[in-house]
């Protein structure tokens, strides 16, 4: 079972936090198929919002064919989002961790890896477009 | 569905002051709505006639298509907490069940007692000697326990501390997702409602600014900034809530049901507590009431 939380500040609407949450969950593999959602009520309770809001939050999880409802109950996994690439991200992070340490060996800070790592994923993207 | 709420140019005058006027709502069942506006501006009074404990003086009110007060049975439909948190403060808490057990004929004496027990109340304490969120928790279960079809609540946090309103508000949803219950809240507060409300309605120098789910007023307004520019030169279906305005840049927040196609500006989205906050601050500018000259000028 996961837990949610909300961050007020990030004017990003509740409900899709809590999409977030769900689909990063199930990217890094700590959800599984089969697996509980909390439920409705419990979410509500917990952070004080709105029913309907994590209700409209599982109806989307569910339209992406992620999860599905079983009346009465509760919310069940259905899907996954690694796409069975869970297992690469072990290499790929080492990978990535060695880039980093030779960027910090080139003078890079923090900002400028970010916006290097960032810009180069934008134009990586617009070139899939194109 | 019934609206738990619907009027149709309701007013309430007292004396030569009207606490509400021209109010023209209809607030669709299953729905926890955040009545906000700032002090004196008649969320009370507007609440109190949904109640039937004041008349109208203009206007008609209906609450779950009854007349408020009507009778018994419109009574039992509605839960009402008032401001002051009405307990008999000489009685303990465990009386004021039995009070509610022997008021209400659809009375849940287990959800009662269940919900004393998790608040972790002692039964025998007396009503005035609690703090002002057990006091807020104890008059919540009272009104919740008559089981009713809508829940009325009048700044149900405002005089508790942040760790009490967050309970209070967390309770309050744990009862909206266990039984289907519409929920009336008012508050002076947005930032106390923005989790817990999808519907808002900003009622301001006794008149109704904006009302409507959440959802499509955050997805209707628009912050726009860009060069300078007269509001008045803008689209006709936009409409303009607040502007301000340097030599060079306009920043405005707009109305719109279409998208913005205008290059020139800049949008962005709006969160629901600058949105209310920008109707507030619309002080005596009568802007949104515009509409209807503007129709009439243009038939």
């Amino acid at each position: 079972m996961i837990e949610f939380h909300l961050d007020g500040r990030s004017g990003v609407a509740p409900y899709l936090q809590l999409i977030h949450q769900v689909r990063h969950a199930l990217r890094l593999g700590l959800l599984h198929e089969g697996d509980q959602l909390p439920k409705v009520k419990d979410v509500a309770a917990g952070l004080a919002i709105n029913p309907n809001t994590v209700l409209k939050a599982y109806r989307e999880l569910e339209y992406e064919g992620l999860v599905g409802a079983r009346p009465g109950i509760g919310t069940f996994v259905t899907g996954t989002l690694d796409g069975g690439s869970l297992a690469a991200h072990g290499p790929l992070r080492r990978e990535l961790q060695r880039w980093l340490a030779k960027a910090r060996r080139a003078g890079l800070d923090d900002e400028s890896i970010q916006a290097l790592f960032a810009s180069t994923f934008r134009s990586a993207i617009e070139e899939d477009i194109a | 569905m019934t609206a738990v709420i619907a009027t149709e140019g309701l007013g309430k005058r007292y004396r030569t002051r009207w606490a509400l006027a021209g109010c023209t709502l209809s607030i669709p069942a299953g729905h926890v709505v955040g009545l906000v506006g700032p002090n004196g501006a008649g969320k009370t009074t507007l609440l109190n006639l949904a109640t039937g404990e004041l008349a109208p003086t203009t206007g008609t009110i209906e609450v779950l298509g009854g007349r408020p007060a009507a009778g018994p049975a419109q009574l039992a439909r509605v839960g009402y907490l008032a401001q002051d948190v009405p307990l008999y403060a000489g009685l303990p808490v465990a009386d004021h069940l039995r009070l509610g057990a022997h008021l209400n004929p659809g009375w849940d004496a287990d959800m009662a007692r269940r919900r004393i027990e998790r608040l972790d109340l002692d039964p025998r304490q007396k009503a005035g000697t609690l703090s002002g969120g057990q006091r807020a928790q104890l008059a919540l279960t009272l009104a919740t326990a008559k089981r009713p079809e809508l829940l009325i609540l009048d700044e149900p946090v405002a005089s508790l501390d942040p760790l009490a309103r967050r309970e209070f508000l967390q309770d309050l949803m744990e009862t909206v997702g266990e039984r289907q219950v519409s929920v009336v809240l008012s508050s002076h507060l947005i930032s106390d409602l923005e989790r817990a409300c999808d519907y808002v309605i900003v009622l301001v120098d006794s008149r109704v600014r904006v009302a409507g789910p959440v959802d499509e007023l955050l997805a209707t307004h628009h912050l726009l900034s860009g060069p300078r520019r007269d509001p008045a030169s803008l689209p006709d279906q936009m409409q303009v809530v607040s502007a301000s305005h340097t030599d060079r840049q306009s920043t405005l927040l707009v109305r719109t049901s279409g998208p913005v196609l205008d290059p020139a500006w800049a949008v962005s989205e709006v969160s629901l507590e600058d949105l209310v906050l920008a109707y507030m601050r619309q002080a005596a500018s009568p802007a949104p009431r515009n509409d209807h000259r503007h129709l009439e000028v243009r038939k």
